[in-house]
């Protein structure tokens, strides 16, 4: 089966940058153009969050944007419309990443359904545990060719990682270290070792480094042991202010990317 | 046992764990050590030694006379308020220290909405010489103010929780966040029959002390070891589990979990989740919850801290589809008079959380042959500022009863 993000993981597997923005913010309506801005700017992978009263595994910067969504009005079925206005001018990959409750609210089925409509192509759903996955939802992702993306952390066992490889088509999230998003890379001793740890396990699915990624150095190191990384709460700050967005956006990709444009 | 938990982690359709990979590691440690650790013998003799001599165990099954008056039927109060720091909360915090420190843990956190929780696991570390850090809601450290001076002189750091509802829920997604944050030195202990299996499991063996003295103490007094009710109230639940846990499979014995209905079911302020709540996932268990219908976990309300909780532990909600517990809600007015009736008629002041419980007596048709066990779960000391606050407010005409 192909889908965006398997066809960009044959063509491309480095210096992948992943954006991650929250849907419905700063303003109900800046999902479509966040999104579309994303792309011109040259992001190769956008995972769009779906806001949640109790986001768990999220700091406070990206806790705060999915307040600030929630109270805008953003729902997932006001997601799906967003991403079917734009999405006949895109050609990038979408991720849809959330908390399992809203989703079973939702009703998983109807979820699949309407994601593979309006052109998703995968999910990340921290918190839906890997059994379960595996013993329930994942005929119902493979039927809506839809990826699924499973979180490593350093205390992953190396058997789990590999049940993992095994589970997934698109790419592995490594979160950077124990920590909520929004923390820093420091790129320490122990971190490179664990990046190093997991690049030497040779896995099948390419690894985008994530948690913590915040701007030009820490993309650069991430991309030296994976094959890309995911920004997050830095961008949810760069985009905080809806006035500028759009220039806001392309400034801060760019200044991401700069090395790869200065070469080419 | 039927009602108990199966090899899953579920009760029923409730249960299991719902945790983002960073919780894995510890959770899925704890799963597997948990029943070997609690049950080995060494464990054993030092918890049953600290239950007596620390917590003060067993407490008294009280004959409240006069209480028995009033509603026509043997009403008899096990004194959890009896226990050490004033709650039944201490039976868990000493059972999962020595656990903790048997897996070689350092640091322990918590999440605490009365304070009573985190006063017992502040008050367990300082014994263990572990350091401690408490979650709180900040409405919550303003309204259990003293709670907060008590974890701070045993030595506990105390964080006020400021986001969502500044209540328990969110306490206790920071403490989640503090353990994703520290998952080598760091162990949570949950203060319900909440959160991921095998926490419910977990925490309802340690409050299962509750029932098995019962149990003893009613042959003693009665003649029979069941009585005819065991009412509890249900926050997450975890005095309840306790209460009911060597009854659960004896079907003569009627269980009454009693939750708060805050200003009224259908007011919008309420925390009665067994009439308000469907099927949704929080802290890591599937359960009943008070959701909308976009899956946003909604704020509850209750005067009593300990009950401001938008879920129930997978356990009740499981003897709430079963039927085999009886569920009642009390608004804070009708818990409030429990409070003053209790302490009127048996010069006993009780926490408001058992208060609920209390006025759910007047909802219970009872006989005078019925024996009837109530769960007294903490004492009113740290509510004396609500207590006041309220008596102020029905005493003044048009009074509007606040936090
Ligand atoms: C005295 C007392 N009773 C009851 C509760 C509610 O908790 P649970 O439902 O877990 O027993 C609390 C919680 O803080 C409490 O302090």
């Amino acid at each position: 089966m192909e889908n965006r993000l398997t066809k960009l993981f044959r063509e491309k597997r480095e210096n992948l940058l992943n954006v991650y923005f929250t849907a419905g913010f700063p303003e109900l309506e800046s999902t479509g153009v966040v999104l579309k801005t994303l792309e011109a700017a040259g992001a190769d992978i956008v995972e769009i969050g779906m806001p949640y009263s109790d986001p768990l595994a999220d700091g406070p910067t990206i806790q705060q944007s999915n307040t600030v969504a929630l109270r805008n009005g953003m729902s997932i079925k006001k997601l799906f419309s967003q991403i079917e206005a734009v999405r006949p001018e895109l050609e990038v990959p979408i991720v849809l990443m959330g908390y399992l409750n809203p989703v079973l609210q939702f009703g998983i089925e109807r979820f699949c359904e309407e994601a593979a409509r309006v052109g998703v192509d995968g999910f990340i759903l921290p918190d839906m545990p890997l059994h379960e996955y595996e013993e329930e939802y994942q005929p119902l992702f493979l039927k809506y060719n839809l990826s699924v993306i499973f979180l490593v952390t350093p205390q992953t066992s190396e058997d789990r990682i590999r049940k993992i490889d095994a589970l997934t088509n698109s790419f592995i999230y490594l979160v950077s270290s124990a920590s909520t998003t929004g923390n820093k890379v420091g790129g320490d001793a122990k971190q490179v070792q664990y990046f190093q740890r997991i690049q030497d396990l040779n896995l099948k699915n390419p690894k985008l480094i994530g948690f913590g990624i915040s701007d030009r150095s820490s993309f650069q190191l991430a991309c030296k042991y994976a094959e890309g990384a995911i920004i997050g709460s830095a961008f949810i700050k760069i985009i905080q202010q809806p006035e500028n967005l759009e220039e806001n956006i392309r400034g801060f990709i760019r200044e991401v990317k700069a090395p790869e444009a200065v070469s080419a | 046992m039927k009602y108990s938990v199966d090899e899953r982690g579920y009760y029923g359709n409730y249960g299991g764990a719902y945790i983002p990979e960073m919780l894995y590691p510890n959770v899925e440690e704890l799963r597997q050590k948990y029943l070997e650790i609690i049950y080995e013998p060494a464990f054993q003799e030092e918890l049953q030694g600290l239950l007596r001599d620390y917590v003060g165990r067993p407490t008294p099954l009280y004959w409240a006379k006069r209480l028995s008056e009033k509603f026509n039927a043997k009403i008899y109060l096990k004194r959890e308020d009896l226990a050490h720091t004033g709650a039944h909360k201490i039976n868990n915090t000493v059972g999962q220290i020595l656990l903790a420190k048997r897996l070689g843990k350092t640091r322990i956190i918590a999440e605490t909405g009365a304070g009573q929780h985190g006063v017992a696991t502040a008050t367990v570390c300082a014994l263990a010489g572990l350091e401690c850090v408490v979650y709180m809601g900040k409405i919550d450290t303003e309204r259990q103010k003293p709670n907060v001076a008590r974890m701070q002189l045993l030595g506990a750091t105390v964080v006020p929780v400021t986001s969502g509802s500044q209540t328990l829920k969110d306490a206790t997604n920071e403490a989640i966040r503090d353990w994703i944050s520290n998952p080598e030195d760091t162990h949570y202990i949950i203060g319900s029959v909440v959160g991921p299996h095998p926490y419910p499991d977990m925490v309802a063996r340690f409050q299962s002390v509750i029932s098995e003295e019962v149990k003893q103490q009613l042959l003693e007094k009665e003649g029979r070891a069941n009585p005819d009710y065991v009412v509890a109230c249900v926050g997450g639940g975890s005095n309840a589990a306790g209460a009911f846990y060597h009854f659960l499979d004896e079907p003569e014995v009627k269980l009454v979990a009693v939750e708060a209905a805050g200003h009224g079911v259908d007011t919008g302020f309420s925390a009665a989740t067994s009439v308000l709540g469907t099927l949704g996932i929080i802290h890591g268990s599937k359960t009943l919850l008070m959701q909308t219908d976009d899956g946003q976990i909604v704020e509850p309300h209750s005067i009593s801290a300990g009950l401001d909780y938008p879920g129930i532990g997978p356990m009740h909600a499981h003897l709430w589809e079963t039927g085999r517990a009886k569920f009642y809600s009390i608004t804070d007015n009708e818990a409030m008079e429990g409070v003053v009736m209790l302490s009127r008629l048996e010069g006993i002041i009780p926490a408001i959380e058992s208060a609920h419980a209390l006025a759910a007596l007047h909802r219970m048709e009872l006989k005078p042959t019925d024996v009837v066990v109530l769960n007294l779960s903490g004492r009113g000391d740290k509510d004396l500022a609500t207590i006041i606050n309220y008596l102020d407010n029905i005493e003044k005409p048009h009074g509007e009863q606040t936090n």
